[in-house]
């Protein structure tokens, strides 16, 4: 296969180096809103646009930035995103948001945009910065959707809040799985996603 | 006898290497080693093999369930007799409902279980190892009689797969297999796990008009203070109804007395180690003293006397089935004392003050298991450090 070399920070995150299954990092939100699909998507629109906006700026400062402080100037950066996001999801979506609750502020600390912006923003030009914001975020939602389809399947019986498994399973003794709406249930499914991914790739095996 | 095996010894070239079912090897080795005790010895350095494998431990500890396991199958009889207000009696009647009633729950668990352990024996290129003999029959036992197959089955794959295999099969699992299908039971279908009508089996007929189906730590949760507990048609229980366990429960546990039978099997085989059951024992009635010293209406579970505390629902089983697992329980002579005497005083701890679970003898369990490995080690510890202080009193 052969792709565009200026893609690769695009494309890498999705798979190879997936920031949720091969880096490992952003569990916490990957745990806390995947109970069901509608949040999942949300947090992977807002988490993909503060990281590619955060990228560009961080990207576009950084040979300004004084490396003593330079945590702080990628938190500030964040952190004002961050409010932008909310601020636009309280006017829009006011449910999501809060059934989202302290989840999209607390995307000032996933680990995967500081991650993003400490390894990669700090040392490359915008547009690059930009991909790589994008291929990070959409590799992190593409785990939070797949984590939100099951859960959401198996715990709710409904997809996007539509009745998913008909009525008369449930009149033949059908039921919920409750277990999938908790949190431990999660991270068996991410765990169940990395299985299924390192056994598909044998270079990430250790 | 002679002549079975003188018919396997014949089509076994068939599935050595190079054999025309060389795939299936593994699963003609575990049922060849079931009906007879390999004669393999090792051939160089000083290994001794008993002929106590471990395919003869698991069946010594089915041995052993069966009083729990026969006592329950009538008891789910007796129940459905006096939740309907059957006249019949029958010894043979009633043991035979409950042995219907409660079959299909084993078929499954051992159809689910043991069709796992052999697809993956077959894809690792393993033995068939034999630790699900014992699961299987334990899962149905300690869950409600009126579980669905379906549920059951779903829990059992779920269990054997992520408690066990993904560990490295028979051996290397850290929880219990049997405990992780009851909890993921309790946590999935927490409808079907408690309330008051899935610990009878009424077999679609009518209940009587007095008919209550909780367990006797159910009622005591939910009541406000020291209530009587009562049977399925509404007459008190006595201390003997509890011992005996002619109370509805999880059907393999309500006696107490089968399961004392059981343990002085495993006890005299050398199986279960009484330390673990000992201090068990100890810690639920600690626990459970110190509970009824400072009774209240809040928790009315703590009126119950040490006594009760220790027959009643699923504690007896848990310290003699589960605790005792070689597996997970500690390996260390003080490490086993005090993980058994925790075990007992969390699972009154969470009987008598979580009012949400009526019975803590499960998750008791689990949570040890989590802990053995560190207990053990702090053991060792403290081991390694006492005798090195001696060294260094003695320079």
């Amino acid at each position: 296969m052969n792709i565009n070399k200026n893609l690769l920070p695009l494309i890498n995150p999705l798979s190879k180096d997936n920031p949720v299954i091969v880096q490992v990092l952003g569990i916490c939100s990957a745990l806390a809103v995947t109970a069901k699909l509608e949040p999942a998507v949300v947090m992977t629109i807002s988490v993909t646009a503060v990281l590619a906006l955060a990228n560009v700026i961080i990207s576009l400062l950084r040979n300004t930035i004084p490396t003593s402080i330079r945590i702080i100037v990628q938190l500030v950066v964040v952190a004002a995103l961050v409010v932008i996001v909310d601020q636009v999801l309280k006017a829009y979506t006011y449910d999501v948001s809060k059934a989202l609750s302290v989840f999209i502020g607390l995307i000032i600390t996933n680990c995967i945009i500081m991650g993003r912006l400490e390894a990669f923003a700090m040392s490359n030009r915008p547009w690059p910065a930009f991909l790589d914001g994008i291929g990070n975020g959409l590799g992190y939602g593409i785990i939070l959707i797949i984590v939100a389809f099951f859960r959401e399947l198996l715990g709710s019986g409904t997809l996007f809040g539509f009745q998913v498994v008909p009525q008369w399973c449930y009149e033949h003794g059908y039921q919920n799985n409750g277990m999938m709406i908790l949190p431990p249930m999660a991270l068996i499914t991410v765990a169940c996603i990395i299985w299924v991914h390192r056994s598909h790739n044998k270079d990430l095996q250790e | 006898m002679k002549g079975l095996k003188k018919k396997i010894d014949s089509v076994k070239p068939q599935f050595e290497k190079g054999g025309k079912y060389e795939k299936l090897h593994s699963v003609f080795d575990g049922f060849y080693t079931f009906l007879f005790t390999p004669n393999e010895t090792s051939r160089s350095g000083v290994h001794i093999h008993d002929a106590n494998d471990s395919k003869r431990t698991m069946i010594m500890v089915v041995i052993a369930l069966l009083p729990c396991c026969l006592f329950g199958m009538w008891n789910v009889g007796l129940q459905h007799a006096l939740a309907t207000g059957d006249p019949n009696h029958g010894v043979f009647s009633l043991f035979f409902y409950g042995f219907f009633a409660t079959l299909p729950q084993i078929l499954t668990a051992y159809i689910v279980g043991l069709g796992i352990e052999f697809v993956v024996a077959q894809i690792r290129g393993h033995e068939i190892q034999e630790g699900f003999l014992v699961s299987g029959i334990l899962i149905p036992m300690i869950c409600p009689v009126d579980t669905p197959c379906w549920m059951l089955a779903i829990a059992v794959a779920f269990s054997v797969i992520f408690a066990k295999e993904v560990f490295g099969g028979t051996g290397y699992n850290f929880l219990n297999v049997a405990l992780v299908t009851r909890a993921f039971l309790f946590f999935a279908y927490p409808s079907q796990m408690s309330g008051d009508h899935v610990f009878v089996s009424l077999g679609g007929q009518e209940a009587i008009d007095a008919f209550s189906g909780a367990t006797p730590l159910g009622q005591l949760a939910s009541s406000s203070g020291p209530a009587q507990i009562l049977g399925v048609n509404g007459t008190p229980l006595t201390f003997n109804d509890m011992f005996f366990g002619f109370y509805p429960g999880s059907w393999g546990e309500t006696s107490t007395f089968c399961i004392l039978l059981g343990l002085a099997l495993l006890l005299v085989t050398g199986i279960a180690s009484w330390r673990i059951v000992l201090s068990g024992a100890l810690g639920g009635f600690f626990m459970a003293l110190v509970a009824n010293h400072f009774a209240t209406p809040l928790y009315p579970v703590t009126y119950l006397t040490p006594w009760e505390q220790l027959s009643l629902g699923g504690f007896a089983f848990a310290i003699v089935f589960m605790a005792t697992d070689p597996v997970t329980a500690c390996r260390t002579t003080v490490g086993k004392y005090i993980y058994g005497f925790l075990i007992g005083a969390i699972a009154i701890i969470i009987r008598c003050y979580n009012t949400g679970y009526p019975e803590g003898a499960m998750l008791a369990v689990l949570l040890m298991n989590c802990f053995a490995a560190l207990i053990d080690y702090c053991v060792v510890n403290a081991n390694i450090n006492r005798r090195l202080k001696r060294v260094a009193a003695k320079n």
